[in-house]
């Protein structure tokens, strides 16, 4: 695959990747076999974790390269379906793939707001953004805008924008990969983050986007099959129809009736992962009041367009067409998780509804201990984490028999990942989801490290420290700062910083606040000036940042110290979330970028010529690499 | 540089922006400050106001997307300007 011409590799593509799909079906059930004669689960937490590591190495092995466009956008050769996999598998992260039942199951209808805000985002990719840069032909999004936008310094904001949302993003994502590999290897945490981090480096340390891409295509057939097995079975047993996506219907009509018998409401109020986490299912606006919850879902699908780690994707299709089709492969793919999620929420809390609350404190399954145990305590029985039969009697007192609805909390994270265990299936299962989990936090971690690693080496060395670096430095240097920002935030996820999953949602409104305007209308708006991008850019991001660290430190920068504030937005609502404080930054993004735009003189005819061509799908890319 | 061609091309594919982002409103935002009338509509189960934010909307989103592919891409070949096959 190194040195042959990509031709016969992409067109065996299906062949490949239907032996591996099967390959990995036998090594299941290899597993399966193995548990049934005794082999014991530590041996077979390391099968998966280890097999499916050594698997992504081999393909990011095989797909090492040496040129400049195969290493920054997969020699522009990735056929739209195929770019749509390796789409959803970057996009759906650890956070997605463990938290986002849970989110459902926790929050009820509330949570929806993930589910609309994370896919419908990528019709604004589709028609909005994709396709243009495509033909424009950049290499990254700061490549887009310096053209565009005047040179080096919309360059140098980009690259700001691009590293404070991808970042934190990528911590979080090592931060997952330890955690499962130390649930299932069984290593300390800090070690497990360094494991982790290995089988992120071989995939992309080599090969740059095309090993990622043919990784993530890999990595996405786990992570799909692994969602999918344990649900499915679960609904068989449940209601003997082996279709979740339909059959929950009847679990939320369950749910609704115990709901009742439990004399549950929607006023609960508590905040994710709190105790008494049980509200009404389907009421909506139990959590985030109306405004909140439509900010939301604008806050995240703008965001999705504005990703950069995203948006660098369709870079890699053979044509502005195909760039537009794989936005909707993409779309597809990430939706067979998304409309299963919900299920998966729903059979989980009738579990719990059913089988666990009502039972005897004394009687309580396994699985709550497993979970609830030291070091994890994602399962909370009367306020304190539920790790053995005594700790559990003695924080719900003497007097208490029987658990109530008000008891038991279940943390987000824990719903997805406990699920086999809460349905009784085979611990090859449980093995299954947790290489699912890894799969999707790695790939995710991959793209987003491309993303970091490139705009270091491409936009701020080449274009803008030796512009006339020759190709093999360049893609040294490309190499040495993957790897250093590799550790660098693996050693951020190694500390445990708190927050970390409220900096992903931040990251959303930052990316939305920072780069949505001047992409839209840098594409759509021919008037749109350099001087009016910058103050743009600037403003929107600005206010996006002040609000979000004043929300949540304060000016001293501490938490819970009283300083503070929040905004309210025209009279809607009095408090604005800082998960939505791209609702400050967007509006005044675009109306700088408009008012100054209209104060500056216009750009030249050659620069609305070259929009003009970048509009156009017909021609070749814009931005042309230098003879290598 | 922009012929006349080209501004008949382009004001199509803004029209065709403006519908796909309108049905996109729609399924976003738009029937969903309607879910408490919509959930007393129950089918297979699934109150509809719930159904159409876990489920609905997204399939609406997927086939928009591929529709919209389309329609731009039958709109490129008609004016010209589209990629050579």
């Amino acid at each position: 695959m190194a040195t042959q011409s990509g031709g016969d590799f992409t067109s065996n593509l299906g062949k490949i990747y239907g032996i591996y799909t099967g390959g990995f079906a036998a090594f299941v059930i290899l597993l399966a076999i193995l548990e049934q004669v005794g082999v014991s689960n530590r041996v077979i937490g390391y099968l998966f974790v280890f097999f499916t590591l050594a698997v992504y190495a081999g393909i990011g092995i095989l797909s090492r390269t040496m040129q400049v466009s195969e290493y920054y956008v997969a020699g522009r050769k990735v056929p739209a379906i195929y770019n749509g996999m390796a789409t959803g598998a970057d996009w759906m992260s650890g956070a997605s793939f463990v938290g986002l039942a849970g989110t459902f199951y926790v929050l009820g209808y509330d949570g929806l707001a993930f589910a609309l805000g994370w896919t419908g985002g990528y019709v604004l990719v589709a028609v909005l953004v994709a396709p243009y840069l495509r033909k424009f032909g950049a290499y990254t999004v700061p490549d887009f805008l310096a053209a565009r936008f005047g040179g080096n310094f919309a360059r140098l904001l980009g690259i700001i924008v691009l590293f404070c949302c991808s970042f934190t993003y990528v911590v979080a994502q090592i931060y997952a990969t330890g955690i499962i590999t130390s649930r299932f290897i069984g290593i300390s945490f800090e070690y497990s983050v360094f494991l982790g981090l290995l089988g992120i480096l071989v995939c992309s340390l080599l090969g740059g986007m095309r090993a990622v891409t043919w990784t993530q295509v890999a990595q996405y057939i786990v992570l799909i099959v692994a969602y999918l097995i344990p649900v499915v079975i679960l609904s068989a047993q449940k209601y003997g129809v082996p279709i979740p996506q339909l059959m929950y219907g009847q679990a939320l009509q369950d749910i609704a009736a115990l709901e009742q018998a439990n004399n549950i409401t929607g006023a609960a109020g508590e905040s994710l992962g709190a105790v008494g986490q049980f509200k009404t299912h389907i009421q909506p606006h139990t959590t985030y009041d109306q405004f909140n919850f439509f900010a939301l879902i604008l806050c995240l699908m703008i965001g999705t367009a504005s990703l950069p780690h995203v948006l660098m994707r369709y870079f890699t299709t053979p044509s502005v067409r195909d760039a537009r089709k794989s936005v909707g492969w993409s779309m597809l793919f990430i939706f067979i998780l998304y409309f299963t999620a919900p299920a998966y929420a729903a059979f989980a809390k009738l579990e719990v509804l059913q089988n666990v609350i009502g039972t005897a404190i004394t009687d309580l399954p396994r699985w709550v201990y497993i979970w609830g145990a030291e070091g994890l305590e994602l399962v909370k029985i009367c306020g304190k984490a539920a790790s053995s039969p005594e700790a559990v009697a003695a924080a719900c007192g003497a007097g208490k028999e029987i658990l109530a609805a008000g008891d038991i909390a279940i943390n987000t994270d824990a719903v997805v990942l406990a699920t086999p265990e809460i349905a009784g299936l085979p611990y090859v299962i449980a093995g299954l989801v947790a290489a699912g989990g890894l799969a999707a936090a790695l790939s995710t971690a991959d793209g987003l490290l491309l993303a970091i690693a490139n705009a270091l080496s491409h936009d701020i060395y080449y274009k803008m420290v030796d512009p006339n670096a020759p190709t093999s430095r360049r893609l040294i240097v490309a190499r040495v700062l993957l790897l250093l920002v590799a550790l660098v935030a693996a050693y951020v996820a190694s500390t445990k910083p708190a927050d970390i999953l409220s900096m992903v949602a931040w990251a959303f409104s930052l990316a939305a606040a920072g780069n949505f305007p001047a992409l839209v209308l840098g594409i759509w708006w021919k008037r749109c000036t350099s001087a009016g991008a910058v103050a743009g850019i600037i403003a929107g991001f600005g206010v996006t940042l002040i609000y979000l660290i004043g929300n949540v430190y304060g000016f001293d920068l501490v938490k819970g110290t009283g300083d503070e504030f929040s905004w309210g937005f025209l009279g809607l609502t009095d408090k604005v979330l800082s998960i939505n404080a791209g609702m400050f930054g967007i509006p005044v993004g675009f109306i700088v970028m408009i008012v100054v735009s209209l104060l500056t003189p216009a750009p030249s005819q050659e620069m609305q010529d070259m929009i003009d061509e970048i509009r156009r799908p017909r021609g070749g890319t814009v931005m042309q690499e230098k003879a290598a | 540089m922009a012929s006349s061609n080209d501004e008949a091309w382009w004001s199509k594919t803004k029209g065709l922006m403006i519908t796909t982002l309108i049905i996109w409103f729609i399924f976003s935002f738009g029937i969903h400050f309607f879910v408490d009338s919509l959930n007393k509509i129950v089918i297979l189960g699934f109150p509809l106001g719930f159904y159409m934010a876990a489920q609905g909307s997204l399939i609406v989103f997927v086939i928009l997307i591929f529709w919209f592919a389309g329609r731009q891409d039958s709109i490129d070949r008609e004016f010209g300007v589209a990629e050579e096959d």
